[in-house]
């Protein structure tokens, strides 16, 4: 077997020196009859043949690389440069495992370095932590270090109505053994924050929301920290390229779904969960940390740090089980943000404001068909004459994905469209997908 | 190993340069507000080529399994196949979207269904969740699930969860993100958990047990069917550390010994690339008893059509969407390469390893349980005086290898953790075991190789201690 190498005669040779037998003799403490079951897996097949039929089943989705796509929602479809995976897949990131000993690390370490100062740049924040595994999941934690820090005199936290779904639901799951009370918050943030009182340990505001809008968060800091609690933000990181970032405002914490910097939509993951503290926060902060320090003879290096929050020193008082990062994902991210850098990224939003602009007036002017009021960046909620969800059959039939229809997750909300547009759109596309409209709707 | 330092991709930058070219813009363009716009982004400017070799020469200041034996202990790292990375970059998986409905995405819905058939055929459950992004996120998951059991059968006060004392540190982490509280269950003699202790913990608080077999010591807990009827005797639920699943693959199926959830990690067993700390899978398998407590959503076959579906009594979402997808078309396709006779002869091969390092070694690397291991083995580094593991370590660097897991499990001191995997050759482990025992000899006749070491690596042993006390987290100018 290509990925097993010893032959028969290098077992026997082994088996001897060991002084056994046989290999089903080293087994010999598993219960006999329970031992070397049969699976009733199929036989295995050569490389050519795993791949001919994975190559099948991958060519049966809808995919982004051969449609005009406006589906977002939480994954999106942005350009990946070249060199961004051509450097992330290179063996001695792929197949090392997390930098324990620094000596034999410092690729991957000083990659993690890198990334935790432009993503706290971006962010706005003081520190970023080395990723968490999406970005439902990095809100979640943040939301629990709020709560932990509230204690049990401050058992409400306010989330908005608009924050992503799935992320309502992990932050359910994960907060599903504590005492709290999940206010959902329809006003804008500004008003809604004003609502925090002694019992709120944490205030959510999702920059933008799930339907695309964005708030100011101007004056949400000062009521928020007025009353005691924590602000969080979890905000779209490609907007940060061109709009005001969280920290600006007076965030505490921020968290990020990090996949539209550098990563594919894959079905949705592996994802990067991004999440920065001011500095009060840093030793609260769950997840793994890198920084700097130097040896005896004064070279600089990385090396994992603060890990007296984490659980293999911690155990049952850590401030979280996480023992991971998406390291490949956050890489990725890395090379991205390095590839685009400061003008690049800019550019980037630039691309999204301007053509989901353009895209928003172009289906306005649609009879039928209006866009919904306030600022937005690249998604914005559109009412639709007809049901949504026949629209979204109707044009994926032609090569358009014109988006979310809300009933997915809103069974009341039929004829809601969300619409995503990014650099990834072509002018042409955009007149389409308004001609498609027109011709789906009557 | 690149040796020459390579400066942050800060200190490369240079006003004006950029790696990537966009189109221009084929729109109007709309103004931004001023009020909205930020007022500054200090992120680097570099040209594609630096941003090229920054990483290049990055990597190479990279140990890995592609470059280097890498005995890690508890980690399992094998070889990670590249027919895996040709699978899961197909445009088909790259390009497709989880909201796009479950008709037009049946590709992707049956790759997670084929792969949850395989994983229950291995461990023996009756239903699994791929969602969990990470072993400690699946063990969270089943922590959550055994809590929900409780709630929903009327018995909130079982809150108690059983933990043998040589559990990895996020078992205990676990359960106090699920609301329990954890007590501590010593090792017996032989490295196994204390049956008289369990006894005297077994009450009407029990939540279960958070068991992990092979142990982190490497042994099988031969108790394993005994311990779990008492846990069951007391009404608690056995929960499963799959993290040593690679000694087990077609060997014996979890469930067939008890255990009612487990999580399998596929960036272990299944050959998925560690990639510097992840992403990872930490699917979760379940038996009956809790089967409907999964979280989802989980792949169902109906007439040959293929959806997403939310378990109806199930603890819910772990994370967004459909779990770490990139992750599992990289499993199943070696699942699917290795078949059924693979499955055992990976096990077989992975215990046999193990067995014979270990015998070579143990001459000289004192072993506290001295029994025949299985996927891997403890030793310990404190054979010479003012010698430690840690002086080891750092010098099997020096002769081109990872070194193993060290001070884990906290039960054995000095510990020195190896794992070789089955993708190794006897060639490559014979060089190991010679380094080895060179060590032990240097470690008596030259300790200062040993104190000094690594030699040959980018930067020396660092001051964590430095580190730690003023933190610099971020590049400042």
């Amino acid at each position: 077997m290509p990925f097993i190498p010893n032959t028969n005669a290098d077992r026997e040779a082994m088996l001897a020196a060991i002084g056994v037998k046989s290999v089903e003799e080293l087994f010999s403490d598993i219960p006999a009859g329970k031992r070397f079951p049969k699976l009733g897996l199929p036989a295995g097949l050569s490389e050519l043949e795993a791949l001919r039929e994975i190559e099948a089943l991958a060519a049966k989705n809808l995919s982004a690389s051969s449609n005009a796509w406006f589906l977002g929602a939480g994954a999106y479809n942005h350009f990946i440069p070249a060199a961004v995976p051509a450097l992330a897949s290179r063996g001695e990131f792929l197949s090392a495992y997390t930098p324990y000993q620094p000596e034999v690390s410092q690729g991957t370490l000083q990659a993690i370095f890198e990334y935790q100062s432009m993503a706290a740049e971006l962010l706005g924040m003081d520190t970023v932590n080395a990723s968490h595994y999406d970005g439902a999941t990095a809100l979640a934690e943040a939301v629990l270090m709020a709560v932990n820090a509230g204690g049990a005199s401050r058992p409400r936290i306010m989330v908005p109505a608009a924050l992503h779904p799935e992320y309502k639901e992990v932050l359910r799951t994960y907060l599903a053994a504590f005492t709290v009370n999940i206010d959902e918050y329809t006003e804008v943030p500004a008003l809604a924050a004003k609502k925090c009182d002694e019992r709120t340990s944490c205030f959510v505001a999702s920059y933008p929301d799930f339907e695309g809008r964005v708030h100011d968060l101007s004056g949400v800091a000062d009521a928020v920290h007025g009353a005691g609690a924590v602000f969080a933000v979890n905000a779209d990181p490609i907007m940060l390229g061109l709009l005001s970032s969280p920290g600006s405002f007076g965030a505490d914490i921020v968290t990020a779904e990090g996949q539209a910097l550098g990563n594919s939509m894959n079905y949705g993951g592996p994802f990067l969960g991004m999440m920065g503290v001011t500095q009060k926060f840093v030793r609260k902060m769950p997840g793994r940390i890198v920084g700097q320090a130097f040896d005896h003879d004064g070279r600089r290096g990385f090396v994992l740090t603060l890990s007296a929050r984490e659980q293999h020193i911690r155990r049952e008082k850590a401030v979280s089980n996480i023992c991971s990062n998406q390291g490949l994902v956050m890489l990725q991210t890395t090379i991205y943000l390095e590839a685009l850098g400061k003008s690049g990224l800019k550019a980037v939003a630039e691309l999204c404001w301007n053509k989901a602009h353009y895209a928003a007036k172009a289906i306005a002017a649609v009879p039928g068909f209006a866009v919904a009021e306030g600022t937005f960046f690249k998604e914005f909620v559109v009412k639709t004459p007809v049901p949504a969800k026949e629209i979204v059959d109707k044009l994926e039939r032609r090569g358009v994905v014109p988006g979310l229809e809300l009933s997915r997750y809103y069974p009341k909300r039929t004829h809601e469209l969300l619409v995503c547009v990014t650099e990834m759109n072509t002018k042409a596309q955009i007149d389409l997908l308004a001609q498609s409209l027109k011709e789906a709707s009557v | 190993m690149n040796l020459i330092p390579e400066p942050l991709a800060f200190e490369l930058s240079s006003p004006g340069r950029v790696g990537v070219s966009l189109p221009t813009c084929d729109v109007p363009v709309t103004a931004v507000p001023a009020s909205l716009r930020r007022a500054e982004l200090k992120l680097p400017e570099l040209d594609e080529l630096t941003v090229v070799r920054h990483f290049t020469r990055l990597s190479q200041k990279n140990f890995s399994i592609d470059t280097h034996f890498y005995p890690l202990g508890s980690c399992t790292m094998k070889y990670n196949p590249k027919a895996n990375e040709v699978a899961a970059a197909q445009p088909g998986w790259k390009g497709a979207h989880p909201l796009v409905s479950d008709d037009r995405n049946q590709g992707a819905i049956e790759l997670i269904y084929r792969l949850q058939e395989s994983l229950k055929a291995i461990g023996g459950f009756a239903g699994v969740s791929v969602q969990p992004a990470a072993g400690a996120h699946g063990e969270l998951a089943g922590v959550f699930m055994i809590r929900a059991y409780h709630l929903a059968h009327g018995n909130p006060g079982r809150v108690k969860m059983l933990i043998p004392d040589s559990a990895h540190g996020t078992n205990p982490a676990s359960c106090t993100m699920a609301g329990l509280t954890t007590v501590t269950i010593p090792s017996d003699a032989e490295g196994g958990v204390d049956l008289d202790a369990l006894k005297a913990a077994c009450d009407d608080t029990v939540a279960g047990i958070m068991i992990t077999n092979p142990s982190t010591i490497g042994l099988f807990e031969r108790n394993i069917e005994k311990i779990a009827k008492m846990i069951h005797d007391a009404g608690g639920l056995v929960y499963g550390d799959g993290a040593n699943m690679n000694a087990l693959t077609g060997v014996l199926r979890p469930a067939d010994v008890g255990i009612d959830v487990m999580h399998f990690n596929l960036h272990k067993t299944f050959s998925t690339p560690h990639g510097g700390g992840g992403p990872g899978v930490g699917m979760v398998g379940a038996a009956p008893v809790l089967a409907e407590y999964l979280p989802g959503p989980i792949a169902v076959e109906k007439n040959g059509k293929f959806s997403m579906e939310m378990p109806a009594k199930g603890i819910g979402r772990m994370k967004a969407f459909n779990g770490n997808f990139g992750v599992l078309v990289r499993a199943y396709t070696y699942i699917r390469m290795l078949g059924e006779e693979g499955m055992r002869r990976l096990a077989e091969s992975a215990v046999l390893n193990a067995n014979y390092i270990k015998v070579k070694m143990e001459k000289v690397y004192p072993v506290k349980y001295p029994r025949r291991c299985m996927h891997e083995f403890v030793a310990m580094g404190n054979f010479v005086d003012g010698i430690h593991t840690l002086d080891i370590a750092k010098r099997m660097i020096d002769y081109g290898y990872h070194p193993p897991t060290i001070y884990f499990p906290l039960i054995v001191p000095e510990a020195l953790m190896v794992e070789p995997t089955e993708t190794e050759s006897k060639e490559t482990l014979d060089a190991f075991i010679d380094v080895m025992l060179k060590i032990a000899e240097e470690a008596k006749t030259q300790p200062e190789l040993l104190h000094d070491a690594p030699h040959n690596t980018p930067i020396g042993r660092l001051d964590e201690v430095a580190a730690a006390r003023n933190p610099m987290l971020c590049y400042r100018s």
